[in-house]
């Protein structure tokens, strides 16, 4: 809540984002201030006595000492209330399209007042309480259609309960009061725009196991490596291996109600990109456009750096506001290290002693609290609501060195790592996920889930499919070495069957229309036919096959091509089973049978 | 308002200077320093604190002592004059001309700071450029806004291959307004004469705007040079509706002098020396690449950078691929084989090359055999190496097949002279002559129906004939 009388100091240092100040006693640690005569924001990051370091939000040229810092004795929030999908903000939430009407400019100028969530919008809201309810925190007051597919529901503010008094239905304003709450004797308006500061994590009432999936569309993801609903993910690549294509995929293909995606540091054509296409695309559960469930926040790498730092933030508040309401959010955040840098960068303006390659010390605590605010959990409020987070956070290692301070504490704390390779991505094979060091914790916990699902195949037939690319990565070694020619009959179906699941399965192309997404009953079904094709081979080989044309029979292609069918034409590929049994058996020759001891 | 004058410079180091007593002084303001001997040169305001501020002065701190030099904060921060005649001229790195002709007639004068596009605002880059190389046309195509840098090392043809796509690159849907930026950061006067003759010979003289800073002008002039010319190219761009090509040489350069101020303030340095912020300043100007929604210009950046040591890995390149829309890769193999241009295909990427090519743009087929293209160059090479281990006699007939096919990639496809300009039919039709040299089923990147239209008629072709 603000605080009634404002702190005013003046400026007494300016160093790029860091402006220290005198005279603010009173001020508190993140609290947010007003810099110079233009009223620039910043927040607080450091004090001593009467002096306050602040980071500025903003471009602080043209900023003289002695001109006033005016403290608003409240720390960073984000508004909260219906309005926030489908927009596009900045890092400290203000939408830019805004911005580019203040402005009057493409460009993006400064001291630029304006509000997260538009005031004068009409929306109409639904009561879904009446007068003398009792409710608490989080009981659901009333519901609002924010987008087609969304419904925002207006919750009990947080420290707020009692007798609901009135509620008013209809058109309303966010800032038009919905409902009155008596708590004995005290009345507390209620309205839909709600604040929240964006470093203190909304509460929960229980969390839960992650043990549900949250499929993405992506073979390699879903069938290998999964992630759970309120699972944490993180993606480390070199440059040009993929780290945004596969985020954006995610963004549109996860399996949630809610998607928040913040480029952080990034490039903007990136997010001028998802802003276009993104309205155009289709979500595969609802049938709606993707927008219609998404909101972006961009603070690109030419914005400034300390806005960078909180566009983290925002962005994970947001998605606990939606989280709160019952829904699953994803969270994707590209790029986590720019982040970090944005950390260093204050750290050193501080002048702080440097951990790890110039990075504060605090780096490892910063991150694993970010990553600690995702899961799966009932939330506050009457009814046992579930809801989620889950977080995907791309990180960008120097040099594609995984061994350093920002990889290295993610690390730590995600439970699933898919590791982008820079030799894939030469080859072109897409996603650029290893397959051989990427790991997910969830695995396990979710074959019970699939194996529910899939006639108990499903962990039988991805153990398979694994150990054969094992077995593959250490044939090839010995290809190397020695030449194919080595090799006997069943080792080199082996590789035929690993080169197969590599290109046939794990190789997805994010730009063709079909092969984008696959749901698990189609990925289901092309892993157990290639898996099929092996035994097949295997038992044709050891009755005598020839060896090559077993390689070049014609269901081969068709198997090649399982990836291109869409997805009402699933039922075609159960029917490659019978024809591989067909043609693999025309192979064995008379007798054969009796190879088989 | 007359600006009030200093004499009060404390201390000299490096690139820097104190002054003591100022009041009044603003964060990133221009300053005019005046020497005992009358020499006027300029600086600007990187840290203020209370009564002390320190400037950075861009033509070097050499002769300027602490008692009889003058120092003037001019209040606003530093700018360009800018106008439709720069076209045509040559400038040095602070933006004065130094072709012998007369000053220019300002229309505007900007803050060459620029201010970041809001993304809200951007149009994405669709519009696809015709360079004229096979290895970008075909495989990385570039489009217009993007920015896309070489990545090359000293002793590779980088100026040459930046002033053949310079001299080459249009659009398919025809003629437009059309200019080039070029910032020289602290390269050689021989590099320098080779890009102005060969934009004079080829008469794309007119319609570039060139920023010189030589290897022996001031280092610390090289951090302005490229936000002057970036300056220039916003305005050309934006305002005059122009596409503009800008060309950044060498960026190397400029993150060297930009390490020595860091030094000079005693900062603590990020990786090899470099500050921390080196990510936030260089994408402070590659983000001025771009297209804004409403405008019919566009900038497209072509930075160029020498790696050190050929290292892709060191901070500057590896920095400059994160915050660029791919990279293409120069390799000291195929420059060795003798092969122009030496581009490395297969860690050389186009980030936006999905959105300019396809049906109405170049071709349909392009997508599809971009992607094909890259996987049997990528098992010929393996083949080969096979083949140094175990003799020729280990490969299979297929591998055989690959390896003649990554031989003929080379030869064809990769190499072509510096004064050929292929149409992107031309390089597409290579691609799928090239691909008749392998089994067809090995084709899982194309789809079928182009196999039928683009491959299916050349093999037949290739038959009759045999």
């Amino acid at each position: 809540m603000p605080k009634e009388k404002k702190i005013q100091g003046v400026i007494e240092r300016i160093s790029g984002p860091l402006v220290v100040a005198k005279g603010m006693l009173g001020a508190s640690m993140y609290d947010v201030v007003h810099i110079g005569d233009i009223g620039l924001i910043g927040e607080i990051v450091e004090l001593k006595d009467d002096t306050a370091s602040i980071q500025a939000y903003e471009e602080t040229s043209g900023l003289k000492p002695g001109e006033p810092v005016i403290g608003l004795g409240e720390s960073l929030s984000v508004e909260l209330g219906p309005g926030i999908i489908e927009r596009f903000y900045d890092g400290i939430q203000r939408p830019l399209e805004l911005i580019e009407k203040a402005a009057k400019s493409h460009f993006i100028s400064r001291g630029i007042n304006v509000p997260a969530i538009d005031r004068t919008k009409k929306w109409k809201f639904e009561p879904k309480a009446k007068a003398g309810d009792i409710v608490q925190t989080g009981d659901i007051l009333g519901v609002v259609q924010e987008t087609i597919i969304v419904e925002h529901r207006i919750m009990v503010p947080h420290g707020v309960q009692g007798t609901v008094k009135s509620i008013h239905g209809g058109e309303r304003t966010v800032e038009d009061v919905i409902a009155v709450i008596d708590n004995k004797g005290t009345l507390h308006e209620v309205k839909m725009l709600q604040r929240w500061p964006v470093r203190t994590p909304r509460p929960v009432t229980k969390r839960l196991p992650p043990n549900v999936p949250m499929s993405t569309g992506q073979r390699v993801v879903d069938a290998f490596f999964p992630i759970a609903l309120g699972g944490t993910a993180c993606v480390p690549g070199p440059f040009g291996s993929g780290k945004t294509v596969i985020q954006h995929q995610f963004a549109k293909w996860a399996q949630a109600q809610i998607v928040v995606y913040v480029g952080c540091g990034e490039r903007g054509n990136e997010m001028t990109d998802v802003l276009l296409e993104f309205p155009e695309l289709e979500d595969p559960q609802s049938g709606h456009p993707l927008m219609k469930r998404t909101t972006l926040i961009a603070n690109t790498s030419n914005m400034p750096v300390a806005a960078r730092e909180a566009s983290i933030y925002t962005a994970i508040t947001l998605a606990e506001y939606y989280r709160d309401m019952g829904y699953s959010v994803a969270l994707m955040a590209d790029s986590t290290s720019r982040w970090a840098e944005a950390l260093r960068e204050m750290s050193g303006r501080l002048e702080e002693m440097p951990g790890e390659e110039g990075y504060p010390a605090y780096l490892g605590t910063r991150l694993a609290s970010f990553y600690e605010r995702a899961g799966r959990c009932i939330v506050k409020g009457k009814g046992e609501r579930e809801g989620s987070i889950s977080v995907i956070g791309a990180v960008s290692p120097p040099g594609g060195d995984l061994s350093e301070p920002v990889t290295q504490n993610t690390l730590r704390v995600t439970k699933v790592f898919w590791g982008l390779d820079a030799n894939l991505a030469y080859q072109r094979h897409f996603p650029a996920i290893n397959w051989l060091s990427s790991y997910s914790l969830y695995t396990e916990t979710l074959d019970e889930y699939w194996n529910g699902r899939f006639d108990d195949e499903w962990s039988t037939l991805r153990i398979e499919a694994m150990s054969l690319l094992e077995e593959e990565d250490q044939l090839r070694e010995v290809v190397r070495l020695v030449g194919i020619d080595a090799l006997s009959k069943e080792e080199r179906m082996v590789l035929e069957t690993a080169k197969s699941l590599r290109e046939d399965f794990l190789h997805q192309n994010a730009f063709h229309e079909v092969d984008t997404y696959a749901s698990m009953d189609k990925q289901f079904r092309m892993l157990r036919t290639i898996v099929r094709f092996h035994h097949a081979g295997m038992d044709a080989l050891t009755k005598g096959a020839p060896m090559n044309e077993l390689f070049n029979l014609p269901v081969r292609e068709q198997i090649a091509r399982m990836r291109y069918l869409e997805e009402k034409q699933i039922s075609e590929i159960d029917k490659l089973e019978d024809t591989i049994k067909e043609q693999t058996n025309g192979l064995v020759p008379v007798g054969g049978e009796q190879n088989v001891a | 308002m007359l600006p009030k004058e200093y004499r009060t410079i404390s201390g000299l180091s490096g690139p820097l200077m104190m002054v003591e007593n100022t009041t009044d002084v603003r964060y990133d303001e221009l300053v005019e320093i005046e020497l005992t001997n009358g020499e006027k040169r300029r600086g600007r305001v990187l840290e203020i604190e209370s009564t002390r501020a320190l400037v950075q002065v861009f033509e070097g701190t050499s002769g300027i002592d602490v008692e009889g030099t003058k120092a003037r904060f001019l209040g606003g921060v530093l700018t360009l004059p800018v106008s439709r005649d720069m076209l045509g001229r040559v400038f040095n790195g602070r933006g004065e001309p130094i072709d012998g002709g007369a000053n220019l007639i300002p229309d505007k004068k900007l803050d060459i700071n620029g201010m970041p596009m809001n993304p809200y605002s951007r149009d994405f880059p669709s519009e696809f450029i015709q360079t004229g190389v096979s290895t970008i046309d075909g495989l990385n195509p570039m489009v217009r806004g993007q920015k896309l840098p070489i990545f090359s090392a000293s002793g590779l043809p980088h100026n040459r291959m930046a002033a053949q796509i310079a001299r080459q690159a249009t659009v398919i849907s025809g003629h437009e307004d059309f200019a080039v930026v070029f910032a020289a950061m602290g390269i050689t006067f021989e590099e320098a004469s080779f890009f102005m003759e060969d934009f004079r010979k080829t008469g794309a003289l007119q319609r570039t705007v060139l920023y010189i800073n030589l290897a022996d002008d001031p280092a610390i002039e090289r951090i302005t040079t490229p936000r002057i010319a970036l300056t220039a190219a916003e305005y050309l761009a934006f305002e005059c509706d122009m596409h503009v090509v800008v060309i950044l040489t060498d960026l190397t350069n400029y993150c060297e002098a930009l390490r020595e101020i860091s030094a000079a303030r005693k900062e603590v340095p990020g990786r090899r020396g470099y500050p921390g912020y080196l990510y936030t300043d260089l994408a402070t100007m590659y983000e001025r690449a771009g297209r804004l929604k409403g405008k019919s210009g566009s900038i497209t950046q072509i930075p160029i950078l020498t790696m050190p040591e050929d290292d892709k890995t060191h901070p500057i390149p590896d920095l400059t691929g994160y915050i660029t829309e791919g990279q293409i890769i120069l390799s000291r193999a195929l420059h060795r084989k003798g092969i122009y241009p030496p581009v490395d295909v297969m860690p050389s990427l186009s980030r936006l090359k999905d959105k300019g090519i396809g049906k109405d743009r170049t071709r349909e087929d392009h997508a599809d055999l971009m992607n094909q293209l890259f996987a049997p160059n990528a098992r010929g090479k393996e083949a080969k190496e096979l083949a140094v281990i175990l003799g020729e006699g280990a490969l299979t007939e297929e591998d055989k097949a690959f390896a003649a096919f990554s031989d003929a990639f080379e030869d064809k496809y990769i190499r072509q002279g510096e004064y050929e300009n292929r149409t992107v039919e031309q390089t597409l039709e290579l691609g799928w002559n090239l691909l008749t040299m392998i089994p067809t089923k090995e084709l899982k990147r194309v789809r079928d129906a182009y196999i039928e239209k683009y491959l299916k008629p050349r093999l037949a072709k290739a038959e009759s004939k045999a």
